[in-house]
């Protein structure tokens, strides 16, 4: 097999920090990992948070860094949604991997401790019942028997779980309780734009100050996203790269789309609101974008009374959820401009659902 | 061979239409290291050819060169071995699948078999890229789940595999894979940019066209390219030379809905409602998409309305839609919406005119 050039790699995974400690941002599980390393004391971990933060990165990372790569293969076992989760695979696999005894002591100037790590990535995809099954291997109290309780002992000694997840409430309480729980935070602008100064530096590209808090400002705080935009831009643009280049690669809607759409919705007229709402489409915005930056207008301007306000932003939350639950976007935007229509004349809300 | 591939342009400079689009994918490939792409946008704008044309870009003719298969796995799924088909069109540089064709278990579609394609090298590692590329349609129609798999994948296999995904909505896409995708929003051309390539048509087959017909063509396509192509060949069989006063005769479907308007407006009643349920059947039998037909009921009945009514029709329409997401049977819900618009209907003759 021809080896893996390494210039063929997304930028993305080009900068994905391979050592704990240039993981950005998310000081307080890095502080815990370090001490990790030192003294290999490791209680079972979760990691949630947005897209884009860090927490894959951070558990490859501590994993890598306590075995390397000679043992990695044989102490480290990650699941992802990638890979059948059903109960009986995730119980199959984990009680497989862990029954083999591991030795301790330091190899090849790595820690390696006496336990086995297991990564369940993207957790909160997984059912409740499979991830249920994990637990009997994090903790033998759930278990009753005797002689399983023994052998479980055993397991709960030698693997430590991360559990990583995008929303914590997806994860059964009988797991959550069990781990130390670490939120991965939106980055900050200004850690932000530190990481991408210096890839910029790395690919030799020119970014002013004004497209570097454009990038940051657009990416709301995904790390990943604002590095696929820059690569994006790069390749558009060559190496000197303005705010304006980031917002075309970026999908952000141009603000006179949304403005317009705003004002036929004013102007009280079903007919140019269903008309710009149709341009919207036909111009490919996705609706979630529009929605979303229809809110931002609403909440920050001066012509509507809080009510007014506060009656838009339930309609846009409720035709959000409708999105997400795969309903029709057209649809969906109009009925939440008919709504805004109606709460800028305040006419009465709501409709009666008898027949 | 149909019009709209016969002059589907086959490279990057051949473009009639997106041709910004078009030369910034040529820069974007111009590196070994481009990120998984996501082109969207509304239907018959252009994704797939520009798709097509990029491949060519990366891989040269070969590309071209593909072979359809439909193929069979047998997936171990814990207790049971699970059945699956699916039709892949491929060449030694790439795949393509319609991973949603496997309905609820399009989830081992992506955990089995994508993966599978993402971890293999490419067959031809003298090619000039040291990638392959998978290209997935439809993706917002994707569960959850099966778009959840995708994500690891993306990032583990990343150096061996690019895929570039397609669909029609990116709100259906889940923020997670959308954050691993540099994405490619194609609009549907404008009226005048339909014109262009109609009249390009014409020329190519040496046919005569009276001025404005072409422009008349592209209105009532609904910015879609795909559909101003057939139909402008629908006129050619019917009747050529062309005339200024020709009839573009709409969809047979949507004059069938146009139709049930029609009846509904008449006459509100149980009968009524029964007759209609026959029509509807009848649409969804021969494949119209339900959401298509309640949108088009919809834009019929706008039509007709008084304005106040408007605005309470088009939210039990979207109301409807989204329950019939989240239900089995669409039949139910599109009834349900006609029976609902038939009660304020009447509840609006009946205060107006007593
Ligand atoms: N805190 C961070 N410090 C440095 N780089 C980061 C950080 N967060 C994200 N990145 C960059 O973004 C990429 C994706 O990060 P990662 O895979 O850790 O995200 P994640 O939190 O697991 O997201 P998801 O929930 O979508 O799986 C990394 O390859 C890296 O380039
Ligand atoms: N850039 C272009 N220049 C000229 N003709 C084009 C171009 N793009 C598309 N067409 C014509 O329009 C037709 C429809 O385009 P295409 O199949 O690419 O649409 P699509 O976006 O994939 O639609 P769908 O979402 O419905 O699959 C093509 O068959 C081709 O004839
Ligand atoms: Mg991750
Ligand atoms: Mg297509």
């Amino acid at each position: 097999m021809a080896p893996l050039l390494q210039s063929s790699q997304p930028w993305v995974e080009k900068y994905r920090p391979r050592r704990v400690k240039d993981v950005a941002h998310q000081d307080e599980v890095v502080r815990v990992l370090t001490n990790t390393l030192e003294t290999t004391n490791c209680p079972h971990m979760l990691f949630y948070g947005p897209p884009g933060t860090g927490k894959t990165t951070t558990a490859l990372a501590i994993a890598h860094q306590l075995y390397g790569p000679e043992l990695y293969k044989s102490r480290v076992l990650e699941l992802n949604a990638s890979d059948d989760r059903g109960i009986n695979v995730v119980r199959t696999k984990i009680k497989n991997f862990a029954a083999v005894a591991v030795g301790s002591g330091q190899q090849g100037g790595y820690p390696c401790p006496p336990y086995k790590i297991i990564i369940l990535d993207e957790a909160d995809s997984m059912t409740e019942d499979a991830q249920a099954s994990s637990l009997p291997f994090s903790d033998h109290l759930v278990v009753n028997s005797n002689a399983l309780r023994r052998t479980m002992e055993t397991y709960s000694k030698v693997t430590r779980f991360f559990f990583v997840c995008n929303y914590i409430s997806r994860i059964i309480e009988p797991l959550a309780s069990r781990c130390a729980k670490f939120r991965f935070k939106p980055l900050s602008e200004d850690i932000m734009s530190t990481r991408i100064v210096h890839i910029c530096k790395e690919e030799g590209l020119n970014l002013d100050s004004e497209a570097l808090s454009t990038l940051s400002s657009i990416s709301q705080g995904d790390l990943r996203r604002a590095i696929t935009f820059l690569q994006g831009a790069a390749r558009l643009f060559g190496s000197s790269i303005s705010s304006k280049d980031l917002i075309s690669v970026s999908g952000v809607i141009p603000h006179e789309v949304v403005q317009a759409l705003l004002a036929a919705c004013k102007s009280g007229s079903f007919d140019s609101a269903n008309k710009e709402i149709n341009n919207a489409i036909a111009e490919g915005y996705p609706a979630s974008q529009v929605l979303s930056q229809l809110f931002d207008m609403i909440v920050e301007s001066d012509d509507f009374s809080d009510e007014q306000k506060a009656r838009i932003c339930r309609k846009l939350g409720e035709s959000d959820k409708c999105l997400v639950d795969g309903a029709d976007e057209y649809l969906q935007l109009l009925d939440a401009c008919s709504s805004m229509m109606k709460a800028f004349c305040n006419m009465p809300e709501g409709y009666s659902n008898d027949i | 061979m149909l019009w709209v591939d016969k002059y589907r342009p086959k490279t990057l400079d051949k473009v009639l239409v997106h041709d910004d689009v078009a030369q910034n994918l040529k820069k974007l490939v111009t590196e070994q290291d481009c990120p998984h792409l996501l082109f969207y946008g509304p239907p018959g704008s252009g994704k797939k050819t520009l798709i097509m044309a990029l491949l060519r870009q990366m891989f040269g003719p070969g590309a071209e060169k593909v072979k359809v298969e439909n193929k069979n796995w047998k997936v171990d799924a814990g207790s049971r071995t699970i059945e699956l088909e699916l039709t892949t069109l491929s060449s030694t540089h790439h795949v393509e699948l319609n991973p949603s064709d496997a309905g609820f278990q399009d989830r081992y579609i992506v955990q089995e078999i994508i993966k599978e394609m993402a971890k293999n090298r490419p067959i031809d590692t003298k090619g000039k890229k040291g990638f392959k590329v998978l290209v997935l349609n439809e993706v917002d129609k994707l569960s959850r789940e099966a778009q959840h798999s995708l994500r690891r994948t993306m990032e583990k296999y990343s150096a061996s595999c690019r895929l570039i995904l397609c669909c029609n909505s990116s709100s259906k896409v889940t923020e997670a894979v959308r954050s691993r995708c540099l994405n490619m929003r194609i609009n549907a051309p404008k009226e005048d940019q339909i014109v262009k390539v109609l009249e390009f048509i014409g020329k190519k087959e040496g046919l005569q066209l009276p001025p404005g017909f072409a422009a008349r063509i592209a209105e009532k396509s609904g910015r879609s390219l795909r559909r101003a192509i057939l139909s402008f060949e629908t006129c050619r069989v019917q009747q050529y030379p062309f005339t200024n006063n020709q009839v573009i005769s709409p969809m047979d479907w949507e004059e069938y809905i146009s139709e049930i308007a029609s009846d509904i407006m008449k006459e509100q009643s149980p009968k009524r409602l029964f007759q209609v349920r026959g029509k509807l059947y009848e649409l969804l039998v021969n494949c119209i998409p339900p959401e298509v037909v309640l949108k088009r009921l919809l834009y019929e009945l706008l039509k007709k309305l008084d304005s106040e009514l408007k605005h309470e029709v088009c939210h039990w329409a979207a109301y409807y839609e989204h329950r019939m997401r989240l239900g089995q049977k669409a039949i139910f819900h599109i009834e349900a919406f006609v029976a609902k618009f038939m009660s304020i209907y009447k509840g609006f003759l009946i205060a107006t005119f007593g």
